[in-house]
């Protein structure tokens, strides 16, 4: 029985554990638009013109878009840049080699770059979110750039000129759990230039971005939920069903 | 014998002719009869005993599905992970196909785990039932390397990687261990001839094997009958027919019951399937939607949560430990010599083995240890029929304080799970250790403990309650 109590104790400290490991930029909630098309539409305008000349989404056609509301036509007109066919998929010019000379990185590609930034700190959606939203002026840096989720990151801020030019700050503070270190906190954000949106559209495009890519890991997401609803009410229904065959038949069993 | 064919009169139905002529030369009447409308289940089945039939219902699933994945997906290095999100995006449906199979995957060990428990807590392994037991494990152990397998096809980072990490413990192996390893992977990396033949295992030859068990499974059930909470032997009390006074048939009562059951699990399989595939990145990891990459090795490598508890005693198994584990083995063999009425035989192979693993641990590595340790942990569970010396089989009738060593088993198995999820710590380690030990003590000191207690007195028929 000790050894059963230790073991609860121990079951009882270790969410703890699990918390003290090591801090990482805490990430904001990304609102969710995947069921907004106009907003679906704006996300997939931004992500063709600023994400798709170095990133590709291969997994995606461009007629897929057809589900947010768009046409062949406008997409034919709009939206294509890299191919001159609707049916193709999202594949970008730059070759692997190249790219890695430049940034020191291949940029991965985005088809379900949504899904595979969760992690215990937030939902993908949230990473991609506070990501594209933590970039600052960094000199030290080859691109310029730097970035409070991903430190040291190879991609430049593509965004800049929507959301201006920005300085971190940071302080000195003492580390709490070990003596006479310190850490380098940051304190906020300083705008340099202003960009061509206010913070506010800022925030509103670039959650825009996030659903479109959040919808394109995963086009079928909207059609699961609406035919899951309709697949559960039919077991609902089978589970009265078989509920009553079968205490139509156990009534006899004595 | 001449060929006899039972004569119908001229104006039987078409069905009945039909059934004569195919009866004449199948046994399909008798084989109907034998395992569905004749054979005589004890009535008072808990909940409890439908996972067997769910775990059926769920191997179809996987087996239906995965034929559907197989028309469409790759197995090539270069072209895996993309066939996926194909599967996913352009073949019609393919989402619901795809996520049906990963997400029947946990729910395969979800409910395999679940009847095992069940098997565990009511003595079902008991004589005469050892065969359905073993046959049961070996499908177990089909359905580990079943999952194994089948998680490196989508060629994810964590495919990839858990492949990696597996394969690698049998480099541990002294001597032939590198050898080994690099027999099974084909290359010196996990790598697209590795693809190949784990596709080749997951969709050919663990599933006829796989399949093959789950036969004998249920006609080794069959032939001896099932068990019931109470552990009473139904065909010890039958009627002037020969028919059990506690057995109803299967068809149509636990036909009807199962298929009530079945509605209730597809209900939560659906909400899962439609609603939260990933269940968090359980089901999915997050990881895994990143493509494969050898050049670069994630921070945190876990296995899915279904193979979490031996990956831990495998993980607890550091080279401290070893020393823990030498006492343990030097105290487990006194206990043998000392306390058991094996013959004499017996107690000199137990003492050398013993002395072997004692001094083979000051050789040889604490990772292949480790590996022999996990690798035991399944293994040992063939044993459990000669393991359980109790006078009675259900844990109704057992002393109280028997409930709580399941308990404390039970939740060493699930810390185990639990840690084995997680990021290594210092702190997880030692208590992975403590459940390491209480996990194997549970095994082997269960001859002993089984046995002890007060006993309540078995009735000779089942405890029945209408509903």
């Amino acid at each position: 029985m000790i050894l059963l109590k230790k073991l609860i104790a121990a079951a009882v400290l270790l969410p703890g554990l699990a918390l003290a490991s090591e801090a990482t930029f805490p990430l904001d909630q990304a609102p969710d638009y995947t069921k907004d098309m106009a907003a679906l539409q704006n996300g997939a305008r931004l992500f063709v013109n600023y994400c798709l000349s170095c990133h590709s989404a291969s997994s995606m056609r461009y007629n897929r878009l057809k589900d947010i509301g768009l046409s062949e036509e406008q997409i034919k007109n709009n939206l294509l840049f890299t191919s001159d066919k609707v049916g193709d998929m999202m594949t970008v010019a730059m070759s692997g080699k190249d790219a890695k000379a430049w940034f020191g990185a291949e940029p991965p590609d985005l088809s379900v770059i949504a899904r595979a930034k969760a992690s215990e700190a937030g939902s993908g959606p949230d990473w991609l979110y506070t990501y594209l939203r933590t970039f600052y002026k960094d000199d030290t840096r080859p691109t310029g750039w730097n970035n409070l989720v991903f430190p040291n990151v190879g991609m430049p801020h593509v965004l800049w000129e929507l959301q201006g030019v920005r300085t971190a700050k940071f302080e000195e503070v003492k580390n709490p759990h070990e003596e006479g270190k310190t850490e380098h906190k940051f304190v906020g954000f300083q705008q340099v230039t202003p960009g061509t949106l206010t913070p506010v559209q800022y925030d509103k495009a670039v959650a825009d971005l996030v659903s479109y890519m959040t919808w394109m890991a995963e086009p079928a997401q909207t059609t699961r939920k609406r035919i899951g609803v309709w697949v559960l009410l039919f077991l609902g229904v089978c589970i009265v069903l078989t509920w009553r065959l079968n205490a139509s038949y156990w009534k006899d069993v004595r | 014998m001449s060929f006899q064919e039972k004569q119908l009169p001229a104006d039987a139905s078409f069905g009945d002719k039909a059934l004569n002529w195919i009866d004449a030369r199948f046994p399909l009447s008798s084989t109907w009869k034998a395992h569905l409308s004749e054979y005589y289940a004890p009535k008072n089945f808990n909940f409890l005993y439908v996972f067997g039939s769910l775990a059926l219902l769920v191997l179809v699933i996987q087996i239906v599905t995965g034929i559907f994945l197989v028309m469409h997906y790759k197995p090539d290095a270069n072209l895996a992970f993309a066939s996926v999100e194909y599967i996913m995006r352009d073949v019609p449906w393919g989402w619901l196909v795809r996520y049906m199979h990963s997400t029947g995957a946990s729910a395969f060990f979800i409910v395999v785990y679940i009847h095992m428990l069940r098997g565990l807590l009511y003595g079902s392994y008991r004589k005469p039932r050892e065969l359905v037991w073993l046959f049961g494990v070996g499908i177990f152990l089909c359905l580990m390397a079943e999952a194994f397998f089948g998680y490196l096809l989508p060629w994810g980072q964590m495919s990839y990687w858990g492949a990696q990490v597996i394969v690698n413990l049998f480099g541990a192996i002294p001597f032939i261990g590198p050898d080994l390893s690099l027999w099974i992977r084909g290359d010196y990396v996990v790598s697209d001839a590795t693809l190949n033949r784990f596709f080749a295992f997951h969709v050919i030859a663990i599933p006829l094997v796989l399949i093959g068990l789950v036969v004998a499974h249920i006609v080794a059930l069959h032939e001896v009958g099932s068990s019931n909470p109470d552990g009473v032997e139904i065909k010890n009390t039958l009627d002037e027919r020969g028919v059990p006074l506690d057995g109803i048939p299967f068809h149509p009562y636990y036909s009807v019951h199962d298929i009530f059951i079945v509605t209730i699990f597809l209900l939560i399989f659906t909400a899962v399937v439609f609603f939260a595939p990933e269940m968090g990145g359980y089901f999915l990891e997050y990881n895994n939607f990143v493509p494969a990459n050898p050049l670069k090795t994630p921070p945190h490598i876990a296995p899915v949560w279904y193979f979490t508890p031996f990956y831990s005693i495998l993980r607890a198994t550091t080279s401290d430990f070893v020393y823990w584990l030498q006492a343990g083995v030097a105290a487990y063999v006194a206990l043998i010599i000392l306390r058991s009425r094996l013959a004499k035989t017996c107690k000199i192979a137990a003492a050398v083995i013993g002395l072997l693993v004692i001094v083979g641990m000051f050789i040889f590595d604490a990772k292949f240890w480790g590996v022999v340790l996990m690798g035991v942990s399944v293994m040992i569970m063939f044993a459990l029929p000669w393991l359980d010396t109790s006078p009675v089989k259900s844990i109704r009738y057992r002393p109280d304080w028997h409930k709580y060593i399941y308990i404390v088993f039970g939740i060493a198995f699930i810390v185990l799970g639990y840690l084995g999820v997680q990021p290594p710590t210092a702190v997880g380690t030692a208590i992975a250790q403590v459940c390491t030990f209480l996990y194997f003590g549970f095994f082997l000191l269960m001859p002993w403990w089984s046995a002890m207690g007060t006993f309540k007195q078995v009735p000779d028929r089942v405890v029945y309650h209408p509903h």
